[in-house]
């Protein structure tokens, strides 16, 4: 089991960004509902803002998420309430099944951040100065490597060093490599029937 | 020092802290339906895993499901495997299933309280946002993701931080035509749909310990438009009213019992909160949304934002240009195509009852080009209306009755919204291509204003509409 911990320790995240801009940008925005019948996440990727990129392309416009100079990007750097909405899992997994690893946001929808956690994507929160400044960074240089460092919590953006924060229990998820907790969840073991029968008991 | 409702139930459902502030917390019901639940099955089979507690865990087919009342009739064959999967999945790891081929389904936010499974002092879960629903009654009832729903399958438990508190009045009463759904979207209007993030709404105040049930189902069902992960409202006698004799509600001694443990439960009149929020029923009016996130709205006679509005909430045109309107145009009069009555926001009896209270027997007649749908939240709704000859009342007025489902709130059956559409909608979202057309519109109203609209063909102001004379 440790073993298996050590090998899906997320340290660090480097690669190329890719900036999103808009607030509320909801799940239904990210994953339509119509993609949502599949009965697994393999192959969600090919869904991932179908209509926004869609309606790009027939006003003759180019999404971010298929502007070529962003092509293979890892660290998507979004607004406010980033993935409010639906619960769905099918939009944190059609990310990361694209290829992104990371996502530094001015504020999250907490489903989606909680999921987000759950597959192995860490988001984390910086202030609206650092976004909108990577945002622009990126908008004229969008070859910059961003460099994530959880256990610093620092973004590094070509010679600048940022801030950035996650709350202290998921960044422990993320540097452990616990951060699929089913297996810390089990090992509670019987205690979770005591507390069941406990509550069970209070119920009457 | 007092504590709320909140602190006292998760408290007593933490199981161990992981890391500080991270918490093992036990779920005593775990709802499931057949969209987020698949793929954690999937996981369960590949981690030769079992489901830990199958007594406490009920599945509804709701998304996918066919309106129609032809089983087969699935938007795609992808809908249809889905629905399959789910009935596969329920028998293979022995869980109760309510069943579409045996008449029992609806969606999970209307089967569960309505079958006496949501109840006071509990911790729910469900792969479904507006889990918050289930807070009506007292619960701590919140969404959770697929991997989460694994987790909960696997441990009957969950990781989750503490949220912090806010509790909203809402004073005085509301005016005649206003109903819990606008005092919803009334509060989003006020604090943002993203002014709850970190918190638990805590729902009080003298229009809400007058709500009824289903009222209150309303209101907690919206908490997450609001941005709070759960709301809940303190249970009471209405509560235990609406529980007697239920299914799953206890019986006898265990039932008093029962009740004992729930007045413990309420929050303590000296609860410390992290914030509290004070609103006025009585300037409640029926509220239309006129963008793409629930809190851009307006009373019935108000306006769509003008620029100067807009530019303080930060909201870009685009969202106008998205739904067709100009600055600060008047709400009234905006053309329709399509009516939908239902979803779990509003799709119980009384919500169908408040309806037909206002056409039955006065000649009302759906415009023309409006294609209006009545879509039951259940197949238990759908007895109690015919039984009560409802479904003549909207079937006369021209609306189609439909069976159970989630339907046009989401698009995912063969319900949906077609190119440019606007649609009158008592569901819960606003979203872009929420209703199944990456370009259909939806405006979020009352099931009142939602039949007045569907008759007049325009949103109008249902209190004039419908006035006796
Ligand atoms: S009715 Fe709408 S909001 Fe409710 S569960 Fe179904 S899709 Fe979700």
């Amino acid at each position: 089991m440790a073993n298996q911990a050590n090998d899906r320790r997320i340290l660090r995240v480097a690669g190329r960004g890719l900036a999103l801009r808009g607030d509320d940008i909801d799940t239904d925005q990210i994953l339509p509902a119509r993609f949502l019948t599949a009965v697994t996440f393999r192959g969600m990727e090919a869904h991932v803002f179908a209509d926004a990129r869609a309606a790009a392309a027939a006003a003759g416009a180019v999404h971010p998420l298929d502007d070529p100079r962003s092509a293979g990007a890892r660290l998507l750097v979004v607004n406010r309430n980033f993935g409010c909405g639906s619960s769905r899992e099918h939009a944190p997994q059609g990310l990361h099944r694209s290829g992104i690893a990371a996502i530094i946001g001015e504020s999250f929808g907490e489903i989606f951040a909680g999921n987000c956690v759950a597959v192995g994507m860490p988001c984390v929160q910086a202030d609206a100065e650092t976004i909108a400044a990577l945002q622009d960074l990126l908008g004229t240089a969008p070859q910059t490597v961003l460099s994530l460092d959880l256990e610093q919590r620092t973004l590094t953006a070509g010679d600048r060093v940022f801030p950035v924060s996650l709350a202290a229990g998921r960044q422990r998820q993320f540097v452990d490599g616990t951060w699929d907790p089913t297996a810390v969840l089990l090992a509670a073991g019987p205690a979770i029937e005591q507390t069941l029968a406990e509550v069970q008991a209070f119920q009457g | 020092m007092g504590q709320t409702l909140y602190e006292k139930v998760f408290n007593r459902h933490v199981v161990r802290e992981v890391a500080p502030g991270q918490y093992q917390l036990l779920a005593d019901l775990h709802l499931l339906n057949e969209v987020s639940s698949p793929p954690a099955f999937e996981a369960l089979r590949e981690r030769g895993l079992h489901v830990r507690h199958p007594g406490l865990t009920f599945g509804s087919s709701d998304h996918s499901i066919s309106t129609s009342g032809r089983a087969d009739d699935f938007a795609d064959k992808q809908a249809a495997g889905q629905v399959a999967a789910m009935g596969r999945n329920m028998t293979d790891f022995g869980l109760t299933y309510f069943d579409p081929a045996a008449g029992e389904h609806g969606i999970i936010h209307v089967v569960g309280p309505e079958r006496g499974l949501t109840r006071p002092g509990m911790v729910i879960v469900c792969g479904d946002s507006h889990t918050s629903t289930h807070g009506a009654f007292g619960a701590i009832a919140f969404g959770i993701g697929t991997s989460q729903v694994r987790d909960v399958l696997a441990s009957q438990t969950l990781l989750m931080e503490k949220l912090k508190v806010r509790r909203i009045e809402i004073t005085g009463s509301l005016a005649p035509g206003v109903y819990a759904k606008d005092v919803a979207l009334h509060v989003i209007h006020a604090l943002g749909a993203k002014g709850g993030v970190g918190f638990a709404y805590e729902f009080a105040g003298a229009v809400v310990d007058r709500f009824s049930m289903e009222e209150r189902m309303t209101l907690c069902n919206l908490a997450i438009e609001a941005g709070a992960r759960c709301g809940y409202v303190n249970p009471d006698r209405t509560t235990y009213e609406y529980l007697h004799g239920r299914d799953h509600a206890p019986r006898g001694a265990a039932w008093d019992r029962a009740v004992a443990a729930w007045e413990q439960v309420r929050s303590d009149a000296d609860a410390v909160y992290d914030d509290v929020v004070t609103l006025d029923g009585d300037a409640i009016a029926p509220m239309v949304t006129w963008g793409t996130s629930p809190d851009q709205s307006a009373p019935v006679d108000g306006h769509v934002a003008d620029a100067a509005t807009a530019a303080e909430h930060g909201w870009t045109d685009d969202v106008l240009d998205f739904m067709g309107f100009g600055p600060g145009q008047p709400v009234l009069g905006t053309r329709i195509d399509v009516a939908f009555l239902g979803s779990c926001t509003n799709g119980r009896l009384s919500d169908f009852v408040a309806v037909a209270e206002q056409i039955r027997d006065r000649g009302f007649r759906v415009a023309p080009h409006v294609r209006a749908l009545v879509v039951p939240g259940s197949q238990r709704v759908r007895a109690a209306m015919v039984a009560a000859g409802l479904d003549r009342v909207f079937a006369d007025a021209g609306f189609e009755v439909r069976d159970a489902g989630c339907s046009l709130c989401c698009g995912m059956n063969a319900d949906r919204l077609t190119a440019r559409e606007v649609c009158a909608s008592s569901s819960n979202r606003n979203f872009r291509g929420r209703q199944g057309s990456p370009t259909g519109r939806t405006l979020l109203m009352s099931p009142v204003m939602v039949a007045a609209a569907a008759i007049a063909g325009e949103v109008t102001d249902a209190r004039q509409l419908f006035a006796r004379t």
